[in-house]
């Protein structure tokens, strides 16, 4: 029986995920030419999938692959009731980045949560419409906010170059992933002391809506067996 | 039950429900499946999007799929305009469901009855309990109620800035929020690290970088006066505070809860016309026959619904499931009225039941 492992198809993601199984003794690698989309593995039961990062959370979801690496802030952003579906069996220490709330450098005023709730409300108060937040992590920073009380804004979708949406005034403020924080500061963002959203890395994710019968399961516990886990 | 089955029983349970508030004066209304999205996401904010299904309408723009009744019938009723005027009801509610519970559909059949205007809004809230509570006699529900004006009314009680007043007005409908406000105002939490510094330097826009996007350093400066005057006004006093705590945590049967409030309008002088109004209520509603000692007063009531309930809020349980969403719920939501009506007022209240849930309680399912 083999199990369906879901990997980052191109990149540094990919090549880091391939390092992270070879350290742990199972050697992936692609097949084929380089243009190929096929990939192999040295370790019996285990059928590597190479797919788009941003595909792994749908396909862990409809339990096409059994397992999968991804960014932990995709499988939060896209799958409703995540830990539901999916579980989390390790965190790979590769492909951090923090997603964030980050407003002009020049709101002087605006470092906690706090504040940005009452800039929000005075913004609304002198324009008419609400304060906007450009994102592509619409659901993460949603539950952030409303978890946290933050009135007064709403949402405006942004699918890249989110750090630029302030300088062209169709957001005041944005929710985005950072590594180092340049690209903010070169753009005259900072982020909110208290705006982290999720730390996300890449991470090991188990499909619970995968089909799991004992012959998958006793698979999945020799693979544990190896990655130590 | 089979499913065509379980629809047929619901919607008869509709119509019953509906003959009921017919019996009771209403007039029968309906209201778009697809309403504009635009209207609710300004009066609701970025969490009904959490809520309600947003779908795009090639020439409309943005739709919702009607997550309530409300907001059309009130829509529909400031254009028409008779006083006082009664509405019911029924049709399906579309709500996104983000955990999949089969108590939590994304669809349901609502009936709902409205009351507009009228001189007297103890009798108009009494009149909309009783006329849901009477249509399910014969099931066992505990009744629940509370009011957000006597919440309101604590806050503008307070000794202490318009400022601190309209923001925690402004939060009565997101607990966390506002006690982070409470304790911020009581002193209980320490200025954020570097505030006092920002408040206390000459220029504050030194090394800040380009002045972006649409809010203004006008907008900022005037912020930093305020947070100047903030840093003055001195903390809330405790035993305001304390007035607050009691009142919201206070739970007990609708005679005992008016003692502790008119115990708790000693201190608080400021609760007087709320309480008042709330004593108004409930001989309303013991005129009607309600036993006042099997419902229980909660002083947060309704502080978890989307924010246009201001007054009277209620709710009708299912006795022996607590896992189920409630089989009936209402308030009074006057603000509402003064947002959609561009400033004019009409006092409403209105209520609404699940069928679904009345016909899976007789069942016994």
């Amino acid at each position: 029986m083999t199990l369906r492992l879901g990997l980052p198809s191109k990149g540094r993601l990919m090549e880091d995920a391939f390092g992270w199984f070879a350290a742990r003794g199972i050697n992936l690698g692609r097949a084929g030419s380089e243009r190929e989309y096929a990939a192999q593995s040295d370790w019996d039961g285990l059928e590597p999938v190479l797919l788009s990062a941003g595909e792994i959370p749908r396909e862990l979801e409809a339990g096409r692959i059994h397992l999968g690496v991804t960014g932990s802030d995709l499988v939060r952003e896209k799958v409703a009731a995540w830990a539901d579906r999916v579980e989390e069996l390790a965190p790979m220490g590769f492909g951090q980045a923090d997603v964030v709330i980050a407003v002009p450098r020049f709101w002087v005023d605006v470092e906690t949560l706090d504040d940005l709730d009452a800039a929000c409300a005075a913004f609304r108060r002198a324009h008419g419409h609400r304060l906007r937040i450009a994102t592509k992590y619409h659901r993460l920073t949603r539950d952030f906010l409303r978890g946290h009380g933050v009135a007064d804004y709403v949402l405006v979708d942004s699918q890249g170059a989110t750090e630029g949406v302030v300088r062209g005034e169709t957001a005041e403020a944005i929710s985005d992933i950072t590594s180092t924080g340049e690209t903010l500061r070169a753009n005259g963002l900072k982020v909110l002391a208290e705006g982290l959203i999720h730390a996300s890395q890449a991470t090991l994710f188990l499909s619970r809506t995968a089909p799991w019968g004992a012959p998958e399961r006793a698979a999945l516990e020799r693979l544990r067996e190896r990655l130590g886990l | 039950m089979t499913l065509p089955a379980q629809k047929a029983a619901a919607w008869a349970e509709a119509q019953r429900l509906l003959g009921h508030l017919r019996e009771r004066g209403a007039e029968e209304v309906e209201a778009a499946i697809l309403q504009p999205a635009a209207e609710l996401l300004d009066l609701y904010g970025e969490d009904i999007r959490a809520r309600a299904f947003v779908t795009q309408d090639p020439l409309r723009g943005e739709m919702m799929l009607r997550p309530d009744f409300t907001v059309p019938v009130v829509r529909m009723h400031m254009e028409a305009g008779l006083d006082p005027a009664r509405y019911a009801y029924a049709g399906e509610v579309f709500r996104r469901q983000e955990v999949d519970d089969p108590q939590r559909p994304s669809e349901y059949l609502q009936v709902g009855f409205e009351l507009f205007g009228g001189r007297d809004p103890a009798e108009a809230d009494a009149e909309v309990f009783a006329a849901l509570a009477s249509a399910l006699p014969d099931l066992p529900l505990r009744a629940a109620m509370g009011d957000i004006g006597l919440i309101l009314a604590a806050v503008d009680g307070l000794s202490t800035t318009p400022t601190r007043k309209a923001a925690l007005r402004r939060h009565v409908w997101r607990p966390r929020r506002f006690r982070a406000l409470l304790d911020r105002h009581a002193g209980r939490v320490p200025l954020p690290e570097g505030r006092a510094a920002l408040l206390a330097v000459a220029d504050p826009f030194i090394d800040t970088g380009p002045e972006i996007g649409m809010r203004t350093r006008a907008e900022i400066e005037a912020r930093l006066q305020q947070l100047r005057e903030e840093a003055l006004a001195p903390p809330l006093p405790p035993e305001e505070v304390a007035v607050i705590d009691a009142l919201l945590s206070l739970a007990a049967p609708v005679p005992a809860a008016l003692d502790t409030l008119r115990d708790l309008e000693r201190d608080a002088p400021g609760l007087g016309p709320a309480l008042y109004r709330l004593e108004r209520r409930v001989e309303a509603l013991e005129r009607r026959g309600i036993a006042l000692g099997d419902i229980a007063f909660e002083g947060s009531f309704g502080r978890t619904t989307l924010e246009y309930y201001d007054g009277f809020v209620f709710g009708l349980f299912a006795a022996a499931r607590p896992d189920l969403p409630p089989v009936a719920t209402g308030g009074r939501y006057d603000a509402l009225t003064r947002v959609l009506g561009r400033g004019r007022v009409v006092p409403a209240v209105g209520g609404v039941i699940r069928p679904e849930l009345v016909v899976q309680l007789r069942g016994g399912a």
